[in-house]
């Protein structure tokens, strides 16, 4: 009776130490959960999903504030991460948040732009350069397409251009052959 | 091809001609057969290909896949083929029917058809027919009565009821059943059921045809080498430890299944192992089990358990015995 | 020298039919100064060269008219002298079959070269002679074209080199251009073997060729009978064994992994015709102008050109007597690796080989093509010992990661999966698929880090401005009255309303 109790509690001391120093030594900084949502996420920043930008989606998701089929530029591929990642089920985009569409860069009209430098600060990665007065002009190579820079012109002198394909960006398509029918429908 | 893209030559197998290969290489096992024990198997390749046939047309109709390329890859006929010398030669068509239809339609295209089945489909049809048909699968032809086209007609359509002393055990069965007496093994062994040579011969002709599968590159060494040298290993240890027991390696070795399975039934690429060690424990695996199902389980040839259980194991072989990549660690 | 060195052999690989016999009847030739050279900013692996040219500038034969952008870049050269005409997106030999920009010459006939200097190497250091290569726009010429100067820099870094491997495998099936370099200048071949030998200051120099070209041989064999140094090695012919890799393994028995290069372990390949255009340059002073190309397949008189790059290839293959069968189909490089071209009017360029008149056979519909058996034949045939029925498993359900984790980026699109495959499943297209796909993934991933950080320096800097505006107001609100705050409000409104009856006036004037 006695040795049975001492067992039990010898065996808890020690579980216990066992789990106190994992504790330490395997210590989890901050919430992991939401950078890895927002490492999904498309960071385009561009709110279509209701949040000021990604990471604040992102940590919407994470307190179940916000469902995982608000983000349109992420696309269907983007949903199936986010449901991965948490383990729930995968829905199709919601369709109040707008429609996935092809990757473009926004273009300033220089003719027509009065510089006012209204889409200067719409633009959630400072990616629009110019000064009051004059013309402004677009990184291409940071602007994530967010359209954010669209509403606020007074001139509409900002154009969305769709990316297209050249030797550089251009990729090897799936292949497409006749037959087998069966194989391509498991495989969609 | 949509959008063309190279290679743009290609070499010139193909799935219907490595099936054809593989018919081919069944032909000698198929005239010894014929030769001992008359043209019943022969009826019984016929119906099962047929039925075959006949049930992967239509499968592929309801499935709408374009049947002509289905049907021309040859897959079906093996599969046929190995059923139907699975079965006794003196079993009634109905059995073949079943057989086959329960291969081509549950095991193989209940699972995906061509390339996706997990199990063996000949083993599953003769193992379903084993376990549902049991006194009819375990009847084998005896081999010294001689009979003519019709009687091996009649029996074909009407089963062996009309004529006596048809059909025996096997030795195998035989062996397994005297045992089961307490008698000590060799005087069991020197019987004439349990010597049944025209049987060995037939296992002769398999193995030759196994030889041309490995000379033409139809299937590599690992698979038939291993299996038979852990068979021939396992039965000799056996057999070493007590004579009084267990058979020497020959009678493993020589009858029963061992040679068709050797080289034509764990060979099926669909639901073996893809990776060079993973055949070897494949065919270890196999082998270890036909001897424990014919030595200590209930059945007296345990072949097909023992594939359709391999076959399980497959995916996790396949995933542990990945080899190292070129220039990898 | 040595003859029969223990060759290693690599796992699988295809002895295809090499239908080498069709071009290598007739000799080399070249053609009359073409009307148009038209020079494509895009010829080799990596960034498109720099413009350094504009419309209506004349040019020497050498003279650089783009240079290397960065490092991973090559210099572009005119061919010939001339005037450049146009400056424009055109059609180029690639894959994607989607125009890019393009320099054209319009040759004025002379053909006048700029002044030629040979490369003092021996007084200037390997540094210098790095930075000339640069310029000298010599990339890989077996078909990578991958710029030399970065292979000469890796040798640098890596420390002492002790092999050179010279590359006159040349496995693809059709191709010759490299068989009949060595037949026609084996002299030349050998001089340049010596000098890249002594600039790389190896000790020993392989050549490596597989034992169907028996002329090149002879005369190679011939030619380094006294050389102490250098030594011919001939492997089996089985193709892929001019792969980099798959012919370090089969002379010298080392395998070398995905992303690590052959100078990490003392070794230097080079193609014959890079050795050539790397001596012609240190030689003569010659940048990469030129080449030699297997023009070859269903075609009246197939054979090897020398020729200019920029010439349009249409003209070579009407001087090759055009196609026996018409189909207008061209593909560039070998049957096993090269591509279908988008069209006749290219040029040519410093990666092309050969271009093979696409026999019927290789573009009608093929055999039909059924589900994987798992037969593991593509496994027996795979040169990477990868497992080519998995990946193409997880390529073609687009298990992307799945994918990498059983090596995808180890396979070097050989072909030879495909080529066994009895069930005629286009293996290759699939794993060339999935690479795109995650290579794009990858870029995107990286372009959305890119844009959180931009992301959160904006949120900061905000942040910033807010506080520091708010410390501003404060101040001013101790200092102004209110009333003159509204009109200052009342001033910029103004000046906004303005603006905006300005444009919409303009803008009716442009209606």
């Amino acid at each position: 009776m006695i040795t049975s109790i001492l067992v039990v509690i010898f065996l808890a001391v020690i579980i216990g130490i066992v789990l106190g120093i994992s504790a330490i030594k395997f210590k989890v900084e901050g919430d992991p959960i939401i950078e890895k949502i927002d490492s999904i996420l498309p960071q385009t920043q561009c709110g279509q999903c209701g949040f000021p930008g990604c990471k604040p989606y992102a940590t919407a998701i994470a307190n179940g504030e916000a469902d995982i089929n608000q983000c349109p530029p992420g696309g269907d591929e983007g949903i199936h991460k986010l449901a991965d990642l948490l383990g729930v089920e995968y829905k199709p985009l919601n369709a109040e948040h707008g429609e996935p569409k092809p990757k473009s860069v926004a273009i300033i009209d220089e003719k027509t732009c009065i510089g006012c430098t209204l889409c200067i600060q719409a633009c959630p990665v400072d990616a629009i350069l110019g000064s009051a007065k004059h013309m402004h002009t677009i990184i291409e190579k940071e602007c994530t397409g967010c359209e954010l820079c669209l509403p606020p012109c007074p001139v509409d002198c900002i154009d969305m251009v769709a990316i297209e394909e050249n030797a550089e960006n251009w990729k090897w398509k799936y292949p497409v052959y006749k037959i087998d029918k069966v194989s391509e429908r498991r495989a969609s | 091809m949509i959008n063309l893209q190279s290679p743009f030559v290609q070499g010139s197998t193909s799935v219907s001609n490595i099936m054809f290969i593989v018919m081919l290489a069944l032909i000698p096992g198929l005239i010894i057969y014929m030769y001992f024990f008359g043209i019943g198997i022969l009826l019984n390749i016929i119906l099962a290909s047929i039925t075959a046939i006949i049930a992967e047309y239509f499968i592929l109709k309801i499935r709408k896949i374009p049947t002509k390329v289905f049907l021309t890859d040859n897959t079906a006929l093996v599969t046929a083929w190995l059923l139907a010398l699975s079965i006794p030669s003196i079993a009634p068509w109905w059995i073949t029917v079943i057989g086959t239809l329960f291969a081509i339609i549950i095991a193989k295209h209940f699972y995906g058809g061509i390339g996706s089945n997990i199990f063996n489909p000949a083993m599953i049809g003769y193992a379903i027919l084993l376990i549902s048909f049991p006194a009819i699968m375990t009847k084998w032809q005896n081999p010294s009565y001689l009979y003519d086209a019709n009687i091996a007609f009649s029996v074909f359509m009407h089963g062996i009821d009309n004529y006596d002393g048809i059909a025996s055990a096997t030795p195998l069965d035989y062996v397994k059943t005297e045992l089961l007496q307490n008698k000590n093994i060799l005087p069991i062994l020197n019987e004439p059921l349990a010597r049944l040579t025209q049987m060995q011969w037939v296992g002769f002709g398999f193995l030759l045809g196994g030889i041309f599968l490995l000379f033409t590159k139809i299937i590599t060494w690992h698979l038939p080498v291993i299996y038979l040298l852990t068979l021939f290993t396992i039965s000799s240890l056996f057999h070493l430890i007590d004579p009084s027991q267990f058979a020497p390696f020959q009678f493993h070795l020589l009858n029963g299944g061992t040679m068709l399975a050797a080289f034509f039934i764990i060979t099926d690429p669909v639901s073996g192992p893809t990776t060079p060690k993973g055949k070897i424990f494949f065919a270890f695996l196999i082998a270890l089990l036909v001897y424990l199902i014919r030595v200590f389980g209930g059945y007296p040839e345990g072949i097909a358990f023992a594939v359709i259980f391999a076959n399980i194991c497959v995916p996790l072989i396949d995933n542990l015995t990945q080899p190292k990549v070129f220039g990898h660690d | 020298m040595k003859l029969f060195d223990k060759v290693f052999k690599f796992n699988g690989g295809i002895r295809a039919e090499t239908k080498k016999n069709i071009s290598t009847a007739q000799p080399i030739r070249k053609i009359p100064l073409p009307k148009k050279i038209v020079l494509p900013l895009r010829q080799h692996i990596g960034k498109l060269a720099k413009l350094k040219v504009d419309i209506g500038d004349e040019v020497l034969k050498g003279q650089l008219i783009a240079e290397a952008d960065g490092n991973v870049s090559a210099a572009i050269h005119a061919s010939t002298s001339g005037k450049i005409t146009a400056i424009e997106k055109r059609l180029i030999p690639h894959p994607s079959g989607l125009p890019d920009f393009c320099i054209e010459i319009s040759p004025d006939g002379k053909d006048q070269w700029i002044e030629k200097k040979a490369i003092p190497w021996k007084k200037i250091g390997l540094d210098k002679v790095n930075e000339l290569l640069l310029e000298s726009g010599i990339v890989g010429l077996g078909g990578a074209a991958f710029p030399t100067h970065l292979k000469l820099n890796n040798s640098k870094k890596a420390g002492a080199l002790n092999t050179l491997i010279v590359n006159a495998a040349e496995c693809e099936p059709y191709i010759t251009c490299d068989d009949m370099l060595m037949r026609e200048k084996t002299h030349e071949l050998i001089q340049g073997i010596k000098l890249v030998h002594e600039i790389l200051n190896v000790k020993e120099s392989v050549i490596g060729i597989e034992d169907n070209k028996t002329d090149a041989i002879n005369f190679i064999q011939h030619a380094i009978k006294k050389e102490k140094n250098i030594s011919l090695q001939i492997v089996p012919t089985i193709y892929p064994s001019g792969d980099a890799k798959r012919l370090i393994y089969l002379l010298k028995g080392i395998k070398i992994p995905k992303g690590r290069r052959s100078s990490d372990y003392g070794i230097q390949m080079f193609n014959v015709a890079t050795i050539l255009a790397i001596y012609r340059f240190i030689e003569f002073g010659e940048p990469s102008i030129s080449r030699i190309v297997t023009i070859t397949g269903n075609l009246k008189s197939p054979r090897n050109y020398e020729l200019l790059f920029g010439t349009p290839l249409k003209e070579i293959i009407d001087d090759a007597g055009g196609q026996i069968i018409k189909n207008d189909t061209f593909i560039m490089g070998g049957p096993m690796m090269g591509f279908k071209l988008p069209s006749i009017d290219v040029p040519v360029t410093k990666a092309m080989n050969c271009i093979i008149s696409s026999e019927p056979a290789m573009i009608e519909e093929k055999k039909p093509v059924l589900p994987c058996i798992r037969c593991a034949r593509c496994a027996e045939a795979c040169p990477v010992e990868l497992q080519p029925q998995e990946l193409f498993w997880f390529s073609k359900s687009k298990q992307l990661e799945k994918a990498e984790e059983y090596n995808l980026f180890d396979c070097i699109e050989c072909g030879c999966c495909s080529y066994v495959c009895p069930s005629n499943i286009p293996l290759v297209q699939y794993y060339r698929f999935a690479k795109s796909e995650i290579i794009e993934e990858r870029h995107e991933y990286e372009q959305a880090n890119i844009a959180r950080e931009r992301n959160e320096f904006r949120l900061q800097r905000l942040e910033r401005e807010k506080l520091e505006r708010a410390e501003r107001n404060a101040l001013r609100r101790a200092q102004s009255s209110s009333e003159e705050k509204t009109k200052l409000i009342d001033e910029k409104r103004k000046a906004i309303a303005d603006a905006m009856q300005r444009i919409e006036k303009e803008d009716d004037k442009n209606d």
